[in-house]
């Protein structure tokens, strides 16, 4: 948690950071970090205030109070714009691709790569598939044609051509908007396993979830958040799957809602 | 990560082997690529055959071009509109508010036909730019706002004629400077004695342009996003509005553009000119594969939508019945297109 200068500056790191919108306080006083190649999970269940920290990392929402730092410097984004040109990419869950167009078309989306000299300057569309075949690959995606449209894909292979697209346009940081939670376990299985591919390649991943059975195989360490407040920070080594399930769930709150079930499906019974 | 280098040259196992009549099945125009085919034989068979007064024959071809490529010419803008995911219902009356402009300058104002034709083709630019704008400022259905302009231009060029004429039509262009050059160019025929329309060969030029605007620059590209999902291209950078305001301008230019060529190629413009064509470019976008619900769809299918539906016209007049019968083809074409579409769609977007 200690601000550290100069080369030892973690990547990005929120200090104390606090969101109020109107008299709601969505966030307090939350401090957090993540390095190149580490996942920090940020765990909480609805109305934790996951996506005003999400937004407050993208750029779409600034800190009402506290400090955000990337590589060591006070930064304060204007748009989301602002955050990629540092290398912050968010991957949120509608994915921003187009059903209906092929795998390299929504890959370049937006930054198509150009050749020719103007009036034929012209969408370099042998480059564009050979990239997205090889970016794919790399992260160890098995497309079976890049000129698929993107709605035929899983959703599984969907996140992951999100994933391996910011992390080829330079993210440095990537922020995963709940990316498993409509998917299937073994689906699931698949985002996490490039989820680490991307961690290996030196990114620093925040993963977003509600889902302490993902979080846990894939996390270095791991932010809890309830109402706003942060329970914690945790290392992996410190911390057992179970005990995660429990901080998650809200502790207390998960037994009292035991004991209540107890009472229901045992009242008619008597 | 991965240590081997070749295995992502090897074929898929799970991709089963892709025929070139496979890959063929998956273009968007792939159905009115059949329907030309089908039409041809139709009425080749019925319009008297390969005989040199045939459907068949390259006399019959110049009048079945002449027909496809009035309507091709706006099918191709009106089905890169379609796939940007907007509809434009004053195309057609653009023609007939062009065209009435055109003749109005040369003829009662005796401007030469070149400044008349830049005048036009900026009139064509501003409609498509106001045609745009209150599309996406107000944010109403393109069909909605578009269909305004289409009530306001026919009541300007039924009523703005008769009041400032007196008459319905205006003839006589063919007296105005420079219209003997201007025709040459926009609306003679070739290789006599069959006489193809010049026309044909703007569709040509026009269709190859749309196809590589739409498939090989980025504009392309862009054009399939706003169409296929507004949000998310605008999420990823995509300039969502200029991209849309530039395909209403490219729409009524081109409808300005043939405004002119029809009154070269009459000699005159009536009040009336245009107006309805618009329901045949956005069928001739339909049935080669442009989806109205935008995002997919291509330039070289609605140049055959066109074809077929030219075909249909004078096939009918080849093959000797009432020529009315052409709006019962158009019917049963458009439905057979948008089922065949809609199969396609469905086929494109759903997940394995």
């Amino acid at each position: 948690m200690t601000p550290t200068e100069g080369n030892g500056a973690h990547l990005i790191e929120v200090d104390h950071v606090s969101k109020y919108f109107g008299n709601v306080i969505a966030l307090s006083e939350i401090s957090a970090h993540v390095n190149g190649g580490e996942v920090v999970c940020v765990l909480g269940d609805n109305g934790a205030g996951k996506s005003t920290l999400i937004k407050i990392l993208s750029g779409v929402h600034r800190p009402t109070e506290g400090r955000y730092l990337v590589d060591g410097e006070d930064v304060r984004f204007s748009s989301p714009r602002d955050a990629r040109a540092r290398g912050i990419a968010t991957v949120y869950q509608d994915l921003a691709m187009c059903p209906l167009m092929s795998i390299w078309r929504n890959f370049f989306l937006g930054s198509e790569p150009l050749k020719g000299v103007p009036p034929l300057r012209r969408f370099d569309v042998a480059l564009a598939k050979e990239t997205v075949r090889k970016e794919l690959h790399e992260m160890g995606i098995d497309v079976r044609d890049p000129d698929q449209t993107v709605g035929t894909l899983s959703g599984g292979e969907r996140q992951a051509v999100a994933i391996s697209r910011a992390v080829y346009f330079g993210a440095r940081v990537l922020i995963l908007d709940e990316p498993t939670s409509a998917l299937g376990v073994k689906q699931a299985g698949i985002v996490l396993k490039y989820i680490l591919q991307a961690r290996d390649r030196g990114v620093g991943v925040i993963f977003i979830t509600h889902n302490p059975h993902h979080a846990y195989p894939v996390g270095d360490r791991f932010v809890i958040l309830n109402r706003g407040r942060s329970l914690g920070s945790y290392v992996k080594s410190k911390l057992q799957q179970d005990e995660l399930v429990r901080l998650m769930a809200g502790g207390r709150e998960l037994e009292e809602l035991q004991h209540e079930l107890a009472g229901i499906t045992s009242g008619p019974a008597s | 990560m991965a240590v081997e280098t070749a295995p992502h040259q090897l074929p898929d196992e799970r991709l089963a082997r892709v025929g070139f009549v496979a890959q063929l099945l998956k273009r968007p125009e792939i159905g009115s690529l059949f329907g030309v085919v089908a039409v041809f034989f139709l009425f080749v068979s019925t319009g008297h055959g390969f005989s040199s007064t045939g459907f068949g024959s390259l006399a019959g071809a110049a009048s079945w071009s002449d027909e496809a490529s009035l309507i091709g010419i706006m099918a191709v803008p009106v089905a890169l509109l379609m796939i940007g995911g907007e509809f434009d219902l004053s195309a057609g009356v653009m023609i007939g508010s062009s065209g009435i402009l055109f003749a109005l300058l040369t003829v009662d104002h005796h401007w030469n036909v070149w400044p008349a034709f830049a005048v036009v083709m900026l009139f064509g630019l501003a409609i498509g730019f106001i045609n745009g704008m209150l599309v996406m400022t107000t944010k109403l259905p393109s069909f909605i706002v578009t269909l305004a302009t289409f009530f306001v231009l026919q009541g300007l060029n039924l009523g703005g004629l008769f009041s400032v004429t007196g008459k319905v039509y205006v003839p006589g262009v063919d007296t105005t400077s420079g219209y003997a050059f201007a025709r040459k160019i926009f609306a003679s025929t070739v290789w006599s004695p069959y006489d193809f329309q010049i026309r044909v060969f703007w569709c040509i030029a026009i269709t190859a342009i749309g196809t590589w605007v739409l498939t090989r620059t980025r504009v392309g590209n862009w054009i399939f996003s706003v169409g296929g999902d507004a949000t998310a291209a605008r999420n990823v950078g995509v300039p969502v509005l200029g991209t849309k305001v530039a395909l209403f301008m490219a729409t009524s230019t081109l409808a300005a553009l043939s405004g002119v060529m029809r009154t070269l190629q009459l000699r005159e413009i009536e009040g009336a000119a245009g107006i309805g064509l618009e329901f045949e470019f956005i069928i001739a976008a339909v049935v080669g594969g442009c989806l109205l619900t935008g995002g997919y769809g291509s330039a070289i299918g609605a140049t055959m939508g066109a074809i077929i539906m030219g075909m249909t016209t004078t096939g009918i007049v080849f093959a000797g019945w009432n020529s009315d019968f052409h709006f019962l083809f158009l019917g049963v074409i458009l439905l057979l297109a948008v089922l065949l579409n809609t199969a396609i769609r469905r086929r494109a977007e759903a997940a394995r």
